[in-house]
């Protein structure tokens, strides 16, 4: 009797709340592709799905997201601060970068 | 029907987090977590992006976000507000999703103190958290009385405006009440201190304000520095924008102030003549938020020594310092640095606590000024680890080009609105 009271307080109280445990979702892996790419979800929104008028990253072409950071890394592609961001990085962080982004959902 | 035990109802009270201090049962909250229990302390953009990234990073990390306030006001885009180009709720953001979206145990409560012995903190309402790891991220804090006669209380009449929020409202007030003629003066400390380019961003936007509603006021800026941030291409703008407007006075000049005379709205250089000012912005001194402080984590300057690969305290174990509060040189006291030292951060602990490599630490500062509603500049820098600690990559960042045409600058004032957008959903949203 004492046990049901208590589990009838506990489930109103979550209820009352509406505190339940987030469902677990998949926990991204430690990495160093996680770790260079956090930098750029700053700008360009959380997995690269930007809410502005900041281009979108989410998942482009890793053969069109490394190019267009190449393109502005060599000053071929004009920019006004990507030129400044891409020349802090190697080719092979690029690459990096490119294919975490290509792996997001746009959504 | 099965049985509940008592473990099992403290469990389910756990799921309540913030309120089971409520339930007179304080530490009981915490009673299981396969991860490993993180507290952070202070949920501006390096707490809420540490929070929100540990919880991406491992879903079996509690992670309890200590705040003292419900909303949090980002002093980027406050000055936007001053300039009236948007309002206070357009900076000010909630821990709705940080809660409900992404598993964080949000603790509207002030830490006032921290028992690094015994891996605790200790909350105002008497509450304590248990923690296997903790984050303080507490920014910044007034050196009250370092500018003679500026304490909390004068704060009231001569704004700081260097939190967002009430601060934020007065200095708005008392531009709004102004009359047409008068004289602002914005007081610009000396180095460090939080948003190198911000006093400047401010009088760009007050002038914007002053231009439309108050044409023939004027702006000074004493400055207790020689130079600023930035400083060629803010000259260039109020060149271009407004023209008369605004005159910087720097240190050489008499700009350093070392009183101020509420009373008569007077600020007391440390030669030359004093100045009145029909609104005075004085922006002081600063040390970190003062929990550093009290847990033992600053330094004989006021800020938090730290290991720039992990950014764990140099002073107190199991204790890691981001954002304003701690002396990560060469990376600026900025929003976005803050937000990059979360995350970094957040991928220490996870690889502390479940025995992981951590990856090598790649950290990005991205600040855009806007010194019109149409002129936007930027600075940028590429960080990673040296022998010695971060590092800036050669060849890499550096400011918007003095010789850029309007589109420019039109399209990096577009990108600043864009940049907040994106971080402030990448950490409150």
């Amino acid at each position: 009797m004492m046990q049901t009271s208590i589990r009838l307080f506990t489930i109103a109280l979550i209820l009352a709340t509406g505190l339940l445990f987030v469902p677990a979702s998949e926990a991204e892996e430690l990495s160093r592709a996680a770790m260079l790419s956090a930098s750029c979800e700053g700008c360009h929104g959380t997995y690269g799905r930007s809410p502005g008028v900041i281009p979108p990253i989410a998942g482009k072409s890793a053969d069109y997201l490394r190019e267009t950071l190449e393109r502005f890394r060599s000053g071929d592609t004009n920019s006004t601060v990507m030129g400044r961001h891409a020349k802090g990085y190697s080719e092979d962080e690029i690459r990096l970068i490119a294919e975490y982004f290509s792996k997001q959902s746009e959504q | 029907m099965s049985r509940i035990t008592r473990r099992d109802f403290v469990y389910s009270v756990g799921a309540l987090g913030a309120t089971t201090s409520v339930l007179g049962w304080p530490a009981l909250g915490q009673a299981k977590a396969t991860g490993g229990r993180v507290v952070v302390i202070g949920g501006g953009f390096g707490g809420a992006s540490c929070a929100r990234y540990l919880r991406r990073l491992s879903t079996d990390i509690e992670v309890t976000l200590v705040e003292r306030n419900s909303t949090f006001t980002t002093c980027p885009f406050s000055n936007a507000v001053l300039g009236g180009l948007y309002d206070m709720d357009f900076i000010t953001h909630d821990y709705k999703a940080l809660r409900d979206d992404h598993g964080v145990k949000v603790v509207h409560d002030s830490a006032v103190d921290v028992d690094p012995d015994a891996r605790t903190v200790h909350l105002a309402d008497g509450a304590s958290l248990e923690y296997d790891r903790l984050v303080v991220s507490p920014g910044i804090d007034i050196r009250w009385r370092a500018i003679e006669g500026y304490d909390e209380a004068a704060s009231k009449t001569m704004p700081h405006a260097w939190k967002a929020g009430k601060q934020t409202t007065i200095l708005q007030k008392q531009l709004e009440a102004m009359p047409d003629g008068g004289v602002v003066i914005i007081a610009a400390p000396p180095n460090p201190f939080r948003c190198p380019p911000g006093p400047y961003e401010r009088a760009s936007l007050i002038a914007h304000y002053l231009k439309h509603n108050k044409p023939r006021s004027k702006i000074l800026i004493f400055d207790a520095k020689p130079k600023f941030s930035k400083q060629p291409l803010f000259e260039q703008g109020w060149q271009a924008l407004y023209p008369g407007i605004i005159e910087w006075i720097s240190e050489e000049e008499g700009g350093a102030i070392e009183g101020v005379d509420v009373n008569a709205n007077t600020i007391i250089p440390t030669f030359g003549e004093r100045q009145r000012g029909d609104v005075v912005n004085v922006i002081p001194p600063q040390k970190a938020g003062t929990i550093a402080e009290v847990a033992g984590l600053t330094d004989d300057n006021g800020w938090c020594p730290i290991d720039q690969r992990t950014f764990e305290s140099r002073q107190q174990k199991d204790v890691h310092v981001i954002g304003d509060a701690a002396i990560a040189t060469p990376m600026p006291k900025s929003g976005f640095a803050a937000s990059s030292q979360g995350k970094v951060c957040a991928t220490a602990i996870v690889a502390s606590l479940s025995g992981q490599d951590m990856p090598e630490p790649s950290l990005v500062n991205t600040c855009y000024s806007l010194v019109g509603p149409d002129y936007g500049i930027s600075v940028a820098a590429v960080y990673r680890l040296g022998d010695d600690g971060i590092v800036a990559v050669e060849g890499a960042g550096g400011v918007s080009p003095k010789e850029a045409d309007a589109g420019f600058r039109v399209a990096e004032s577009r990108y600043a609105v864009g940049w907040y957008q994106s971080i402030t959903a990448d950490i409150w949203g």
